[in-house]
């Protein structure tokens, strides 16, 4: 039996490793405008690059970025590319005001993904004269700092040719996320039903709670079964539940907001438009 | 017990989206964005086709069969009444995916063809517009893909307990989704296979090109 069950785990874990091995690559954590993950750019030109980027986002609001990658895989660059940008989500959010340059330095293939909010000026067409008539022609002769940086100062260029809403200061918090409030709803029905409970009795105290819950529920989540649902288990939990106890820790997750420092996505969506090419 | 009670009031109230109506309703709205945003895409394809056919045709106006078969398809395409409903009728829907696949297979046959001409390959017109044939078909993937997974979405939520019931009672049904095979094909960009002399270079060509 032991031994049964031993071939048993030995077959999933050889099952696993080959899955494991045919997953696509793993796409890169964004942490600044210029990731090299070929080590060739100077820390000098990648810093320069970061700067003109910088300074354009500052200026525009529109976020590029440049992604140098050894190779995509077993994927093309357009699938590789379009899996970056959504885990990136370069631009402002729902200005979509985002653009990567991607190399893919071994398979010798290069992108420009361009944001929903860019394609107006940054056409595909547009993109694939920057690559190959500004881009490539530099990469032949080697000179990749040269086509990147060529290359990002004409889709600055271009790009500052849309009119993109004024550049504001990022605000802190994400906005209504109602998930996040379920918890309270909770608290709310054990606190103030129990409140009430003491106060009105049973039934009257029930009542109140159903009602407020279910209403308080469908202003949150809309729809019409959850907030009944929500109403009649609050309803039953406040008639029949025994009473709160004292002492019930109530712990709030200390989550950091992060994004101070580092460079982060804006939120902005793509849809696959852009150029690709090869030196 | 009182403990015991919060905690079945805690799992009851997280639950309640396991009465599946409102990922019903959000699933629904997704896939219907994303069906939008399908057949947004083809529908640029299809404006592009009678420039490039134009264009082309000023080339090698005696690829007639080529063009013909280019035009044919558009029209075909074109011939079919596209409305959202069609992305539930699984019939229409795998008569449309025939018409887009058709078009796709003379889109790339007329750019196997155009690389014959070194004068056409390099009008300014032509690239351009071969770059948005490009970067159209490439939305077309990314939104077909888009597509697929919120149907997929969506389906589960019809299929599994007990949100099945919620759709059962509500009468939403299993959506067909873009097939498999079709999927392979389409999300391997047109590529030009040269079996056929006449090439001055070697295009890298993929396997499954098989339109």
């Amino acid at each position: 039996m032991s031994v049964f069950v031993r071939g048993l785990f030995a077959a999933f874990m050889l099952g696993w490793t080959l899955l494991a091995g045919a997953q696509p690559l793993e796409v890169p954590p964004l942490s600044k405008r210029v990731t090299d993950l070929t080590a060739t750019l100077t820390a000098q030109q990648a810093a320069m690059l970061e700067n003109k980027l910088q300074s354009f986002e500052a200026q525009k609001g529109s976020q590029l970025a440049v992604l140098i990658v050894p190779s995509t895989g077993e994927e093309t660059i357009d699938q590789y590319s379009i899996r970056v940008v959504e885990k990136w989500k370069l631009g402002r959010s729902r200005v979509d005001d985002g653009a990567l340059l991607i190399v893919a330095k071994n398979d010798r293939a290069l992108r420009i993904e361009v944001g929903y909010g860019l394609e107006g000026v940054l056409t595909d067409a547009t993109a694939k004269r920057i690559i190959s008539e500004i881009i490539v022609p530099r990469f032949k002769r080697g000179d990749f700092y040269g086509g990147i940086d060529a290359g990002v100062d004409s889709m600055i260029g271009v790009a500052s040719g849309e009119s993109l809403p004024p550049v504001k200061p990022r605000a802190n918090g994400r906005p209504d996320d109602f998930s996040r409030l379920i918890p309270v709803v909770l608290m709310l029905t054990f606190v103030v039903g129990g409140a009430l409970r003491s106060a009105l009795g049973r039934m009257p105290a029930a009542l109140l709670t159903g009602t407020g819950v279910g209403a308080l529920s469908w202003v949150l989540f809309g729809g019409i079964g959850a907030p009944l649902m929500a109403a009649l288990i609050a309803f039953l939990f406040i008639l029949f539940g025994g009473g709160i106890g004292h002492g019930g820790g109530w712990h709030s997750g200390g989550r950091s907001g992060g994004g101070f420092g580092g460079f982060g996505g804006g939120g902005g969506s793509f849809g696959g438009g852009g150029a690709s090419g090869k030196w | 017990m009182n403990k015991a009670w919060a905690l079945m009031l805690t799992f009851l109230i997280l639950g309640l989206s396991g009465c599946g109506y409102n990922d019903l309703q959000s699933n629904d709205e997704q896939i219907k964005s994303s069906w939008a945003e399908v057949l947004n895409q083809y529908q640029r394809r299809a404006d592009l086709v009678p420039n490039l056919v134009n264009t082309v045709k000023g080339y090698a106006a005696h690829e007639k069969e080529v063009l013909e078969q280019v035009t044919a398809a558009r029209a075909r395409v074109g011939g079919i009444q596209v409305t959202p409903e069609l992305a539930n009728d699984p019939q229409a829907f795998a008569r449309f995916q025939e018409a887009q696949a058709q078009l796709s297979g003379a889109l790339s046959r007329l750019l196997v063809v155009s690389e014959n001409y070194p004068q056409l390959k390099a009008d300014a017109a032509f690239r351009d517009l071969q770059a948005q044939l490009e970067g159209t078909e490439n939305r077309i993937t990314v939104a077909r893909n888009r597509y697929i997974k919120a149907v997929q979405e969506y389906n589960v939520t019809v299929r599994r307990f007990p949100s099945n019931l919620t759709a059962m009672a509500f009468g939403y049904k299993v959506k067909p989704n873009f097939s498999v095979e079709n999927e392979r094909a389409i999300s391997t960009p047109p590529q030009v296979d040269f079996g056929a002399p006449a090439s001055n270079k070697p295009k890298e060509s993929a396997p499954g090109a098989n339109y």
